[in-house]
């Protein structure tokens, strides 16, 4: 591993690592636009300009002292960018010299001539690099007293982008980000010198499965997100770590919430699962199912209508309807949209209460959303999980297989399902009707609590602490985003600004808390219904058993799964190692 | 022990413990008031108008063509009180932005005219209105048709503000 110098500072990186990637890896920060981690270099923003220098050698090939014995640098005459020079023994690099910093000063003042600087409209303002670097690199005024060049603001790219020509900085991430990892290159520069543009290649669109992740990389403001544009200002907003539920690869995202609302879903750096990237179908259908339609309470069926109810009074029908039957005459249903948590405990409620095998869980594959790039054809979150933590048949029970079989012949007469949608239960859609009892664990309206008996309002990914199993068996931590009037207290902070200090009556505060509970929870009450009594106060609580029940689980904790963005089940003691996380907008000048 | 007393009747003189004539004499001040030249004012009748400096209640400049507003949540953000509620669309326009949504709760407002002092596009400013009733909490939550104000009315503000800001 050669050695450099950095600013003083003896460091070491791998042979073949740039500066600027050397010096990250490190904890230095070089400032820069163009270069991103997973892209390749393209060395044209000239914002991360060093001045490098090498030992200077004597004639036998040693290297020259001066009288304090520190070696004599020669430096490279013109300063060099940091991201497409190679490391090599010895290597000094100044970053924060005066010559240094004026030449990324006049960087600066270059880039802002033609920009509109109209960043009270722009919804990268308050994450933007241009204008945190501005801060530290700009004078505060122009110098220049001529007309800037004018270029269109609102270009659509396609179905999802929207390209602002004047705010573009001409540093081709997206470009890059076309080629080397959407693999759709239909974009490119057009023109010279200030009238450079990006323009799509003729009926082309920017229309692929990942297109909305050029939003992200964009340095500036330049890309917009059609789905997105003007829905908050980013201080406005909370932002909590979660996982995508949107197929089994488990994306680490990031739910930007306002008002109680999600607005927008970002991705968030792990490199052993999705890099910097999430596709377009997650961060644009996993968060209207948790905004809308949602089951706010608790209902029982009184003649033919599904009415609310306290927690109470659902627990008392619940546990009196299910005492009417057999228990092999019960169907339990877990799920894989489901965190581990909810399905542990199913399976334990089985097994414990009712004595009874009769658990199953229905799958969803889906060939055709399957990629090479994130998207796998599971588009459950967590099946993994949930076979993992039990919610397998035992020994002569009822599998899923013959279900409907079973319904058809009234063996089975009650369902106890956990989440709501309807897609999931496809094979014995027709039997339902005929079953005498259906309990659901419900997020939204849909046509299974039309048909259900009792409906217990469960809070959904956004809103519980709670672990799923992704494709590679990598376990993962998602925290709440949203607040309901049962994690109010655990969110306090988390939450965004307007929601902390609203008071009854502002009127953004005005839609009431959902009263919605964790699968967990629900199962607890429920089973001290029955006279057993669970003493799980969180989900922490639950997991823990999971972790000394399930040897797979062994050795975990939500404290781990965080630390190392996941753990692999059975190698809770060989955790992947930590790398910095590159985060552009988060990446702030020193 | 050595003991004084100080008391409020041992202060006082024979002539004050009677009252009668400290009655009086309090009388003759009052009497003599109203003969000087009046300060008061006949609020409401008579109304105060006060300068381009006032800080009253904030308002929201509407040009000929529409608001100025461009729905940019500074206001809102520097707020001390969280008074303001902004929410952004997109327009037609060229100036790309509207706030569909822009609500001042008055009864959270302390008219520190920071909203005003942070606008980029100077759309929000103080206004001389300081009449300010309200009879419910629901009331006292201003909307966008209430804020707006034509920037006729402005003059003195805009003015005030060009030259001391
Ligand atoms: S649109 Fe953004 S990412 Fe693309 S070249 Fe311009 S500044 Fe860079
Ligand atoms: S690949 Fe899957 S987990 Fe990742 S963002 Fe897309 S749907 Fe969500
Ligand atoms: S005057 Fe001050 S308190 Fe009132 S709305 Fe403006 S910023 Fe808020
Ligand atoms: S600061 Fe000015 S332009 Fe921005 S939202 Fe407030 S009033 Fe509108
Ligand atoms: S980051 Fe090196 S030239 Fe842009």
């Amino acid at each position: 591993m050669p050695g450099i110098v950095l600013d003083g500072q003896k460091i070491e990186a791998a042979a073949g690592k740039t500066v600027i990637e050397a010096a990250y890896e490190n904890g230095f920060q070089i400032t820069h636009f163009c270069w991103h981690p997973e892209l390749s270099v393209s060395g044209n923003c000239r914002m991360c300009l060093v001045e490098i220098g090498m030992p200077k050698r004597m004639p036998d090939g040693s290297i020259q002292n001066d009288n304090e014995g520190n070696p004599v640098i020669s430096y490279f005459p013109k300063l060099q960018i940091a991201c497409a020079t190679t490391i090599a023994e010895g290597m000094h690099i100044n970053t924060k010299k005066e010559n240094v910093v004026k030449a990324q000063d006049a960087v600066m003042e270059f880039l802002l001539i033609n920009h509109p600087l109209d960043c009270p409209i722009c919804d990268e303002a308050g994450q933007c690099k241009l204008q945190e670097y501005g801060y530290k690199h700009s004078a505060g005024e122009s110098r220049f007293e001529e007309e800037k060049v004018h270029a269109p603001k609102r270009q659509s790219w396609g179905p999802t982008v929207v390209f602002d020509a004047e705010r573009c900085i001409k540093c081709s991430r997206c470009i890059r980000f076309a080629q080397e990892v959407a693999k759709q290159d239909v974009l490119t520069f057009v023109n010279r010198s200030d009238h450079v543009t990006i323009e799509l290649f003729d009926e082309k669109q920017f229309d692929n499965d990942y297109s909305m992740n050029v939003i992200d990389i964009c340095p500036v403001g330049a890309l917009t997100s059609k789905d997105f544009r003007f829905k908050a200002r980013v201080w406005d907003m909370s932002f909590n770590d979660s996982i995508c539920p949107g197929c089994a690869r488990g994306c680490n995202i990031k739910l930007g919430v306002r008002n109680n609302e999600i607005l927008r879903i970002e991705p968030r750096t792990n490199p052993y699962v999705n890099k910097y990237w999430m596709c377009d179908y997650g961060r644009l259908t996993q968060y209207k199912f948790v905004n809308e339609n949602r089951v706010t309470e608790p209902m029982i069926r009184w003649k033919n209508e599904l009415i609310p109810c306290s927690w109470d009074e659902a627990y008392a029908k619940a546990e009196e309807s299910l005492k009417k039957l057999k228990p092999e005459e019960i169907m339990f249903i877990g799920s894989g949209r489901t965190a581990n948590e909810g399905n542990y405990l199913l399976g334990k409620f089985a097994r414990e209460i009712f004595k009874s095998g009769n658990i199953g869980l229905f799958r969803d594959i889906d060939e055709s959303f399957k990629d090479d790039l994130l998207k796998v054809s599971d588009k459950k979150p967590n099946h993994l999980g949930a076979v993992e933590v039990g919610i397998v048949p035992g020994k002569d029970g009822v599998t899923v297989q013959n279900l409907p079989e079973k319904m058809r012949y009234k063996n089975i007469k009650a369902l106890y399902i956990i989440t709501d949608q309807i897609v999931d239960y496809r094979p014995i859609i027709d039997e339902l009707d005929d079953l005498e009892l259906i309990i659901v664990h419900a997020y939204n309206h849909t046509p299974l609590t039309k048909k259900a008996d009792i409906v217990f309002a469960a809070s959904t990914y956004a809103e519980i602490e709670g672990t799923y199993v992704n494709i590679d068996k990598r376990v993962q931590h998602l925290s709440p985003a949203l607040v309901t009037s049962e994690n109010m207290r655990f969110m306090g902070m988390k939450m965004s600004r307007l929601d902390k200090f609203g008071a009854p009556n502002d009127r953004w505060t005005q839609h009431k808390l959902r009263n919605t509970l964790p699968h967990w929870k629900i199962l607890t009450k429920l089973a001290e219904q029955f006279n057993v009594k669970w003493n799980y106060k969180s989900a922490k609580d639950v997991f823990k058993e999971i972790t000394e029940k399930i040897p797979s689980f062994a050795g975990m904790s939500y404290e781990k799964l965080i630390e190392y963005q996941g753990l692999t089940l059975g190698k809770a003691g060989q955790p992947d190692p930590k790398v910095i996380n590159y985060e552009s907008h988060v990446m702030k000048p020193n | 022990m050595n003991i004084t007393k100080n008391t409020e009747a041992e202060r006082m003189n024979f002539w004050e413990k009677i009252y009668i004539p400290e009655i009086a004499r309090g009388l003759g001040l009052t009497l003599n008031q109203v003969f000087k030249p009046k300060f008061t004012r006949q609020y409401p009748e008579e109304v105060w108008e006060p300068e381009g400096s006032y800080r009253g209640r904030p308002v929201l400049v509407k040009e000929e063509t529409g608001e100025r507003c461009v729905a940019c949540g500074l206001c809102s953000r520097v707020c001390p009180a969280l008074a303001i509620e902004v929410q952004a669309s997109e327009t037609e326009k060229d100036k790309e932005r509207y706030p569909v949504k822009f609500e001042i709760n008055m009864l959270r407002c302390i008219f520190c005219g920071f909203c005003e002092e942070v606008c980029p596009e100077e759309a929000i400013v103080m206004s001389k209105d300081y009449h300010l009733v309200f009879q419910s909490q629901e009331e006292a939550i201003l909307s966008k048709d209430k804020l707006e104000v034509p920037i006729a009315k402005l003059q003195d503000r805009l003015e005030f503000l060009r030259q001391y800001r």
